[in-house]
This record gives structure tokens, sequence and C-alpha cells, in this order.
């Protein structure tokens, strides 16, 4: 045995997660986004529980664009509505699309990217060439095209959305598994009798794991532009329901006067778009076990 | 004079689990016009060696704790970048092992020849072009003036190598520091590039430092000799004393550990034969095991097993693989490549059969059409009498668990998100092998156990382990389906002669206990020799020679096979003689 050899066995067992959770902890940013995500998400669901002498909904013509103050911590909107309420409450919105939007893409990308990629040949051929057709329409034509046949419905903004997004997670997916699928752990599975669902699932997917997990956290942001950008159209979230996206284009309409409506749900999108970018950027690096400094 | 003078060289690395002390105060010369081999196992040192001498360490987590490296009165260690950067790859030239990684594939071989050239302002870009035609001709490239353009990836892992050493040479250096440059080669292009060494060596007059794992290259090559192991020199001398007559348990023990062609050997020496380690006062000492000698005598003692040839465990018949060339998505196939094209052979119970061969040559697809991996395009493979070729996923399970394979590389042979307990426990839960996971843990500490491991490694992970104790594993993972045939796959190819000496040692123990029928798929005529009871060599797909191991070896047929038999390095003291005489 030799000097090396003797030293790693007098460490603890340093699993490939822990390392990664040690070096995402050692990364300050990582770890500062994470708390101030983590603020925020708790803030959305407790909040209006917790401070709101309002309700989102209630409407008081009377009290219309009222400047932040001790009563209206945020101000009010153009129907006299609490704008901390309703940013609150647009937030459960914003994030839940954008997770949820991508759980759509992921489960969809990961599982037809893993068939292609293992499966290879003809099957890989076609499944890609479905995926190409799909990057070839149009975002926007295609979400109103959905609008057109389905009617108004929040659903659909999850479905439009997830069934875009999982494109790219498909060909990363795809990619990655076609790499791993000629190594000789993964012949030697075949040698043992595994099924091609054990090993795609059980042996190929958490050795993409890392990827997947970064591309993930930075589709959550990039999906939640996404839902603003089409809110900031008409297509996405209707009123009286609100969202970020949707807060931030009444406000856009009314900076000149009332700049309170714009900044407000403006801050809060922005830490965490900046709080999720980061991450991902933490994640990325802690999964990668090249980027060990040791 | 000494070209080079190292003294009291020491490179430590501080890493989160302390001091790792690479090199450890070693001093020795390199003289002018000499070949100076340099000999230890992975993780003696000796590829740290040099690459402190280039600078190439990286710091952190390297740094280099004292010691002098002369060249040229200059110090390396302590030396200006920007002289370094004048010496390296002008001056002092090194070659590395895979000649698959170390050119750029995305560059022709010409530019990537020339750059060196052009840096070091030596020749414009006409004359750079025609020095390195005239250096591709010079290591053996024919039509070299059309072939300087091509990419390397249309050279062979040989030719890649030759175009390594032109690359390096082409700026005609004083010294050429390999690196295990023949390490990734199979022995007849190792043959050819050791050939190629020494005559550009006699021709240019430079001096190389060699470094290697393999005695036996250093026998064919080198001038003088220096042995490493954990970080210090513990022999060095000049070729023919050091072989003659070895002082240091290390040394001996490497010397015996080596298969030879000539050797009747049944277990094969290994390092730990001939040394003791004690730890005293937290320092390694080094010490010779009195008993050494008797001790491997004893050891050979093993009554042969008897083989019952009529009791055939594999037939194979007519076995045709075929690969369709670049398909389409609408077109068929283009052309066919022939990988193994028409072979047959059968394997008695408890015996093993060698498959020799130079890459490309099929032996590998063989193994993998047996075992069904890859589909056969014709043929019949007959396990235990039962036909076996091109059954589906479903009719295969069964038979799984009977037969197995241990794959070359145990790098990527085993998935570096699974502990050793899941690897292991895994296949025996798919086939249902065991009551419970308690049982499954249990069975799986008694392989670890069975191929010399410490049943507490099931709760680490692979990365954790060095390459030999990752071989130990995957023969384990093997082993638990308790198959009766094994195909080995350049099982022991990757490893150092020590750590091989080992491994093939637990799998003839492994036969003998549990009566296990192995395919041993080497390019190495002298492991296949150690571990086969009959042999086959491949070329081309087809078999050109078979019969029982011996009677090929003291009688090849074939020029092929004497020409795999001639590439062997050979470390015996008349050919070392031979070659210091002249």
């Amino acid at each position: 045995m030799t000097n090396a050899e003797a030293a790693i066995q007098q460490t603890v067992s340093a699993s490939l997660w822990r390392d990664a959770w040690r070096r995402l902890s050692q990364n300050r940013m990582a770890l500062i986004s994470t708390i101030i995500f983590g603020l925020i998400i708790v803030i959305c669901l407790f909040g209006p529980m917790l401070f709101g002498q309002h309700d989102g909904a209630e409407n008081n013509l009377a009290n219309n664009f009222q400047k932040p103050s001790s009563e209206h911590w945020f101000g009010t909107d153009d129907l006299g509505r609490d704008l901390f309420v309703r940013t609150l409450e647009g937030g459960r919105i914003s994030l839940a699309v954008g997770f949820l939007a991508t759980a759509v893409s992921l489960m969809i990308g990961v599982v037809y990217g893993s068939i292609a990629g293992y499966v290879g040949g003809r099957t890989d051929a076609l499944l890609m060439r479905i995926v190409d057709i799909l990057y070839s329409l149009p975002f926007v034509i295609f979400v109103i095209l959905l609008m057109v046949m389905f009617g108004r419905n929040f659903i659909l903004l999850f479905i439009a959305i997830g069934a875009v997004e999982w494109l790219t997670m498909a060909r990363i997916v795809r990619a990655q598994i076609m790499a791993l699928k000629d190594t000789e752990f993964v012949e030697a599975a075949r040698a043992l009798g595994y099924s091609n669902a054990r090993i795609i699932f059980g042996h190929l997917l958490p050795n993409v794991l890392g990827p997947v997990i970064i591309y993930s956290s930075l589709t959550v942001p990039a999906v939640m532009l996404l839902e603003a950008v089409l809110s900031f159209l008409g297509l996405g979230v209707q009123p009286p329901m609100s969202s970020w996206g949707l807060l931030i284009k009444d406000g856009a309409e009314k900076i000149d006067v009332y700049p309170w409506l714009l900044i407000f749900p403006a801050i809060f999108f922005s830490a965490t778009l900046f709080s999720l970018n980061f991450i991902g950027d933490g994640l990325r690096d802690a999964l990668d076990p090249k980027s060990s400094k040791d | 004079m000494a070209l080079i003078e190292v003294d009291n060289l020491k490179t430590y690395f501080h890493t989160r689990n302390g001091v790792v002390k690479a090199v450890d105060d070693i001093s020795f010369t390199l003289e002018k016009g000499e070949i100076l081999g340099i000999v230890g196992e992975s993780g003696s040192g000796k590829s740290v060696t040099v690459h402190t001498l280039m600078g190439l360490v990286p710091q952190p987590p390297g740094r280099i704790e004292g010691g002098t490296a002369k060249f040229d009165n200059s110090n390396l260690l302590t030396a200006d970048e920007s002289v370094l950067r004048s010496l390296r790859g002008k001056r002092i030239s090194m070659i590395f092992q895979d000649p698959m990684t170390s050119l750029n594939p995305y560059l022709r071989i010409s530019e990537q020849l020339i750059e060196p050239l052009l840096i070091h302002g030596q020749a414009n870009h006409e004359e750079a072009l025609k020095r390195a035609v005239s250096m591709l001709e010079k290591v053996g490239m024919s039509d070299a003036a059309e072939r300087v353009h091509s990419y390397p990836h249309e050279f062979s892992g040989g030719m890649r190598q030759r175009v390594m050493i032109a690359m390096a040479l082409i700026t005609d250096p004083e010294v050429l520091i390999a690196d295990e440059p023949t390490t990734a080669l199979d022995v007849t292009v190792q043959a050819q590039i050791l050939r190629l060494l020494k005559d550009l060596q006699s021709d240019l007059g430079v001096s190389v430092i060699f470094i290697t794992h393999d005695l036996g290259v250093i026998a064919e090559l080198a001038d003088r000799v220096v042995v490493m192991y954990r970080g210090h020199i513990v022999e060095q001398g000049d070729v023919l004393p050091v072989f003659e007559n070895p002082q240091h348990p290390y040394t001996k023990g490497l010397l015996a550990c080596r298969p030879r062609l000539e050797s009747t050997f049944k277990v094969l020496p290994t390092v730990s034969d001939y040394l003791d380690e004690t730890e005293v006062a937290g320092q390694i000492e080094l010490s010779e095991k009195p008993d050494a000698v008797a001790c491997i005598e004893a050891m050979q003692k093993i009554d042969e097993l008897e083989i019952d040839e009529t009791d055939l465990l594999l037939e194979v018949n007519d076995l045709h693989v075929h690969f369709p060339e670049r398909r389409g998505f609408f077109s068929g196939p283009k052309g066919w490549v022939k990988a193994v094209d028409g072979i047959s052979f059968t394997v008695p119970r408890g015996s093993t059969l060698g498959l020799v061969g130079e890459s490309g040559c099929g032996k590998t697809t063989t193994g993998r059409a047996i075992l069904n991996l890859v589909v056969p395009t014709s043929g019949s493979v007959k396990f235990m009498g039962v036909e076996i070729a091109g059954r589906n996923a479903a009719a295969m399970l069964p038979l799984r668990k009977r037969m197995q394979i241990v794959f070359q590389d145990p790098y990527s042979s085993l998935n570096p998100r699974l502990t050793i307990e899941q690897a292991l426990t895994e296949p025996m839960a798919v086939h249902g092998i065991g009551s419970n996971h308690a049982d499954r843990r249990d069975r799986a500490a008694a392989l670890l156990e069975e191929v010399d491991l410490d049943p507490h490694f099931l709760r680490r992970y692979p990365h954790e382990f060095s390459g030999g104790q990752r071989q130990r594993i995957c023969v384990a993972r093997a082993l638990s389906l308790e198959p009766e045939f094994i195909v080995c796959d350049e099982a022991v190819s990757a490893m150092d002669v020590s750590v091989q000496a080992q491994v093939l040692n637990l799998l003839k123990e492994l036969q003998a206990r549990r009566n296990l029928t192995y395919i041993f798929i080497s390019h190495d005529l002298s492991v296949v020799k150690f571990m086969a009871d009959t042999m086959a060599v491949m070329r081309a797909g087809k078999i050109v020679e078979q019969g029982r191991a011996e009677a090929i070896y003291a009688n090849p047929v074939e020029d092929y096979t004497q020409s795999l038999i001639d590439a062997i390095p050979s470390d015996s003291i008349d050919s070392i003689k031979q070659r210091v005489a002249k």
C-alpha cells in the first residue's frame, strides 16, 4: 500500500454530494443568495397573513394611489389595493410558475433526452428531429395559438412554458448520456443483467445530475422572465390575480407619477433573479469535481 | 560531464489531508549522451521528479521544498519563468504517456510540429516545414511530405507517438524527457518505439530521461537506472549490475514480479514478498524479508489443476461480428467492418483460454459477443451445450449470473456515484441472490475479503481507491453473482507490473478456489503465458494460430506469433550484456 492510499483510507469517506455541499458552502455569494432566496419564499408564503391588515383583492377607490406609509407599506394601486400584499401574492404566482414549469421541463426533458441518448440510432435521430421542429416554432405565436384553442387558462401557462423549456434540457441530457453510455461501468451493468430502465435511471441519470441541476437552476429565473414577458403582453396571468410580471407592467405605465408601483415589485423580482443566478453558478462549481481546488 | 545535476530535490504537495512527500530528498545526474531510466510504480514520484525539472508542477498545491537542479549553470528550480520558457521545448523537450490526448486534434500535425521552431525563432515557416518533414522521415513515417498535413486522428496510436517524438526532437534539444511514452501502447508498437528512441538517441546524441514502471523496458533501453519508491531513490547504478545483482529488496521484488516467457512460476512473486515495511517513529523503514526466496519457492508447490478436456464449458463456432459503417437516417449501411470474421474455439471447464493480438484485431469484440453485449452477426456460441448467440435481454438474464466480465479500465468500470456496497449488492438484488439486504451486505463484505480488501471499504466511493484496488472491486462485483465463467478483457493492461502481479495471482487463486473458467484477453504474451492453458492468436478478426499455450511459445508456426513474442521486452542478463557491449 502506498503513502497516498494509506492517507486516503484514514480520511472519513467523503461522498461526492458532501464534497459538493462543502464547496457550495464555501462559496460566499451562493450562500448569501440562498439565504436571500429563502427569505423571499418565506415572506411570499406567510407575509400576507402575518403583516397584512389588508386583503389583496379589497378595492377602495377613495384610497387609490397612496404613497408608501405605515398603513400601506408599499402604497396602493389604481384601485386602492394594498401593494405590499399584492406584491407578495404576485410572488407566489411567479415562483409557482417558475418552479412548476421548470419541474415540467425537467421531467419531460430528462426522460426524453436520456431515452434518445441511450437508445441511439434511428430512435435518437427521430426524437431529436422532433425537438428541432419544436425549436423552430416561434414561442409567442405558439402561446397565442394555445390561448386561442383552449381559452385563457392559468394552467396552460405552465404547460406552454414547460413545453418550450424542456427542449434544451433534453439536448443537454442526451449529450451527457451519449458520452456516458459507452463507459465500461454501463457495459458492466449490461453484463450483470440490469434492465435498460435500471441502467438509465439508476446508473446514468445520477451521473448527469450535476448539469441537470445547474440548468434547472438557470431555467427557473428564465421561466419567471418569460412569464413576465407574457403578462406584459397580456397573455399571462389575468387580473384580479397578480404576478410580478403583471405588477411591473402596470407600474411601468405609471412610472412618471407613481414610481412606487414599479419599484417594489421590481426589487423583489430582480433580487430573486440575482440570487437564483448566483445559486446556479455556485451549484455548477460545486458539482464539478474538477473545480475542486485541493 | 553531467548535463543535469539534481541535488536533494524535495517536492511536496500540501493537500487537505496533509502533506504528501511526492519527491523526498533525491539526487541523481544525467550524463551527456546517456539514457537514464527512472523506474517505479505509480505514486513513486518519478513523474513528479521530471515535472519539477520542467517547472510543470502545479503550485499550489505543489511546493518545491528544497534542493537544486543544475542545467548549464542555471538552477531549473529557481530560474525565471522567461528563462525556463526559453529552455522548455528548445533545449529540454518532453514526450508524454498518452499519444491520443497529447496532440491537439484540431490542428494539422504540420502546424504542431513547426510551432516549437517558430516560437523559439529557430526557423522561418518554410524552413520549419522542411525540417518537420525530414524529422518525420527520421521517426519512420513513409510519405512524410504528404502526411505532414494530416490531422492527428488520421494516425494510429504508435504513429502519433512517433509524431510526438518528432515534435520533441525538432528543436534539436540536448535533453529529452520521456514520461512513460510506451505504457499506453501495444507491446509490438512499444518495441518499435523503443528501437526508434534508441536509434535517434545515438544519431542525434541527445540525452534521455526515460520514465517507466516496467524494468523490462529499462533493460532494453537504458544505460543507467534509478529505482524510485515512495519518493525516495532506493537504488541507482549502471543497468547491468542492477539487473545482475540488485541490492534493494524493492528492486528485487520489481524484477521478480514480471511474468516471463521462460519462467515456470505458478504464482508470481510480488514486491511485498521481498520488502518488509515497518513504521518506526513515524518514518517508514524498508527492510528485506530474510526468507523471501524460500518463501516464493514454497508458493510454487501447488498441484496442477486437473482439466477434463472433454467437459466443454464454451464452444464458439464460426463467429462473425460485423459493424455497419456510417448509416444515414434513411439509407442502409455503406459497408461493413468485419471486427470478428469467422472464428472457432472451445474452452474446457476450469481452464483459461488466452486471446492475444494487437489492438484492433477483434479480441475485445469476441469477448463481448460471447457475452451477447454485442450481437453476433452469425455463428454459434454454446454455453454448456446451450446456444446463446443472439438471445434477447430477457432470455440472457438467467445466463448473466453464470458468465461475467472484468474490463480493462478500473477507473471507468465502476459507477462513481455508487458506494462499493451498492455496486456489489445491486447485482445480487437483480438476480435474487441473498434473502434480504443485510444478507447481501454480508455477502458483499465476504467478497471484499475474498479479493483481499478490507470489508470496511463497503461504505466508500470508487474515487477513494487506487487502480489496483478498483480492479479488485470489479472482480468482486463479477463474483457477486457466483459465475462459472469470466471474460477478463485486458484486465491488467492498465496496471503497473507490481500491481499486475498481485491481480494475476488473485485471478489464479480464485480460479482454483471456485473452479472458474476464464477467457483472458491481452496484447501482452508474457501475461497470457502465465495465465493461460490454451491460447488463440488473433489478427484482423481471424484466429491465425491456436493450441496449447506452452506449445505455441516453444514453437510458433506463424511469423506473426513470433513477432508478438519478440516484442516482449527482455530483461535477461545475456541480452543486457550484449546490448551494453555494443
